[in-house]
């Protein structure tokens, strides 16, 4: 579904990606996992928009779309998610959900001065379909809340609902477990367990906690220096010399053993 | 008589914060709703004052026009003296006001198409340089707006209903003009549009991640904001019946209408029109207390009416920070008792 052919990015002289290569399949969670660095979140960025990659390729369904901006890439349906959650502070819960759909006539100016029964309409259905959203994440109550008073945890879930008010084919999580306790992060690796078998959502995701990794993902790609070292199941993951090295900065596969 | 003069007082003061007032609204569409940094509001407040001069004032050799439109379209339906064309005379002032608002957008729309892009502390910048640029073109620029002498003669509408008051029939314009913007901008604010804009204000990559053109909602929001303050400019020059760029200074446009915005509560609509009223108030109260001094200090003491407003700023900021109506999210425009899916 996703090929990434030999992308690099530098900032300066630091490459943060590395003639880089990997596809993902149509219907998968890929993990995407690394130690800081690695250039997992650049990456990211090149995926969906926010970055030009300084070389390579970028192929969605066969079609090259690196280097087109975030909102076209979007309507392909590219949605992600951020690291640090990006919540409207000063909206409400439901008002943050109801931004993301396209094709809302109410988003014309002029429109909303002389097709206000339309407006209404849609925004009818905007409103329902979000209402559906928080039901789903468990969210309702805090439907009128402003999004800057959510904890942490909520946060991360109005991210990943933001991604369910739209036809996304492909979603890019950005560490959706960090700071999110434990019962949370059981829900939330359930959400998007949900989402990838009744909404056919394909998924990559980048983590840091590999139990999660473990739990959801198929294959598992670690990236170090900008470059894939190895694509596999998390279970051969875990064996890898290469990657225990990078990780843990060793030579000696023992001495990784016991300091794990 | 004493009376009289205090009426008329009255609604000269609501007549100049009202129009106050509709620039506040125009920078609330920018800085409340989408957060754009414009330091620049006399630019537009003055290049709308302008152009509704020209288009309204009576020919001079001096400048460019003017082009008359009360004359000269009371002139095609028999003459100023007939009932018919003082009123077709009367109605042209709209012609008049909406070239100002579209001269304004123009203006708007090449600064914007050149400087949305950038972060909110260069826009202010630019926009400071930009205004700037504007004073000393009209300041310097003769043939087209007479110079420092400006353009005078320019009609204020009205057809005498009341002899008691200069004012009064101007101020009904001035109230009709805010109601207007207000309704219009209120809706937008309630709709998807305002809330892409309070989006772009709150997190600009997110947006970009929800799809949205951002830049083009900001040059929208941008515009838009132009042409409302283009707007109170023609108010103004009406007002007046004379614009000269010593009106213009940004100390008494630019840096009052952000006071009126931040201490009404920018974001809020109402707050923007209240701000407007109430810092008008101040600010021209404060007049009456220095001109009770004697004459040798008058020069000396005016500038403190500026002080004491900046010092009113401070104190808002402290006590109130969001203004004296914040902010609130609007309702929604559909209910749940009246979704589709329940009512069918």
């Amino acid at each position: 579904m996703l090929e990434i052919q030999e992308v690099s990015k530098s900032f300066g002289s630091i490459a943060a990606v590395d003639r880089c290569s990997f596809s993902i399949a149509e219907g998968s969670i890929t993990g995407l996992i690394g130690p800081n660095g690695a250039g997992k979140t650049t990456l990211f960025n090149i995926v969906a928009g926010f970055l030009k990659p300084t070389e390579g390729r970028i192929r969605f369904d066969g079609r090259v779309i690196s280097g087109l901006p975030p909102h076209r890439l979007f309507h392909l349906g590219i949605v992600r998610t951020f690291q640090i959650p990006h919540e409207f502070g000063r909206m409400t819960v439901l008002e943050n959900l109801m931004t993301v759909p396209s094709r809302q006539i109410g988003e014309n100016l002029f429109a909303t001065w002389t097709q206000w029964s339309a407006v209404r309409r849609r925004d009818g259905e905007v409103r329902r379909k979000a209402l559906e959203v928080l039901d789903f994440l468990r969210l309702s109550h805090l439907q009128d809340e402003l999004a800057g008073n959510l904890s942490g945890g909520q946060k991360k879930l109005l991210e990943l609902g933001r991604t369910m008010m739209t036809e996304a084919r492909l979603v890019l999580l950005d560490e959706p477990g960090a700071g999110v306790n434990r019962t949370l992060l059981g829900e939330l690796a359930e959400f998007i367990k949900a989402l990838n078998r009744e909404r056919g959502y394909t998924f990559c995701i980048i983590e840091h906690d590999m139990d999660l990794i473990a739990e959801l993902c198929h294959p598992v790609v670690v990236m170090a220096r900008g470059r894939v070292l190895a694509q596999s199941h998390m279970d051969d993951i875990r064996r890898d010399r290469a990657v225990q090295e990078a990780y843990l900065g060793v030579d000696d596969p023992a001495e990784a053993e016991t300091a794990a | 008589m004493e009376l009289a003069g205090l009426f008329n007082y009255f609604f000269f003061s609501i007549c100049l914060a009202g129009i106050y007032a509709v620039m506040a609204l125009g920078l609330n569409v920018q800085w409340g709703y989408t957060g754009i940094l414009n330091i620049g509001v006399a630019a537009f407040f003055q290049i709308g004052a302008y152009t509704t001069a020209l288009l309204t004032s009576p020919d001079n050799p001096a400048h460019i026009g003017g082009f008359d439109l009360p004359g000269t379209f009371a002139q095609l339906v028999g003459g100023e003296g007939a009932f018919l064309g003082q009123l077709v005379g009367q109605a042209s002032i709209l012609i008049g006001l909406l070239g100002g608002m579209a001269v304004a957008a123009l203006l708007g729309f090449l600064i914007g198409w050149i400087t949305i892009g950038l972060r909110s502390d260069y826009l202010a910048i630019a926009s400071i340089g930009i205004s700037e640029i504007v004073r000393l073109f009209i300041q310097n620029e003769g043939w087209l707006t007479n110079g420092t002498r400006g353009i005078a003669g320019i009609p204020r509408p009205g057809i005498g209903l009341y002899n008691g008051s200069d004012f009064l029939e101007f101020m009904v314009l001035v109230v009709v003009a805010i109601g207007v913007v207000y309704v219009l901008i209120e809706r937008a604010y309630r709709a998807p549009w305002g809330r892409v804009l309070r989006a772009v204000r709150e997190n600009e990559n997110a947006v970009l991640a929800a799809g949205k053109d951002v830049t083009w909602f900001r040059l929208q929001a941008f515009v838009f904001g132009c042409t409302i303050m283009g707007l109170a400019g023609g108010l103004y020059a009406h007002f007046t019946t004379f614009v000269s760029p010593e009106a213009f200074r940004p100390d008494l446009t630019t840096f009052l209408v952000w006071v009126m915005l931040i201490a009404g509560g920018s974001g809020n609509n109402r707050g923007a029109i209240l701000g407007a009223f109430a810092i008008w108030a101040v600010w021209s109260g404060s007049e009456f207390i220095t001109s009770a001094f004697p004459v040798e200090y008058v020069t000396q003491i005016a500038p403190l009416r500026v002080l004491l407003i900046g010092v009113i700023l401070q104190v808002v900021l402290l006590t109130r920070q969001q203004g004296l109506l914040p902010e609130r999210p609007p309702k929604p425009l559909v209910t749940d008792d009246e979704a589709p899916n329940r009512s069918g």
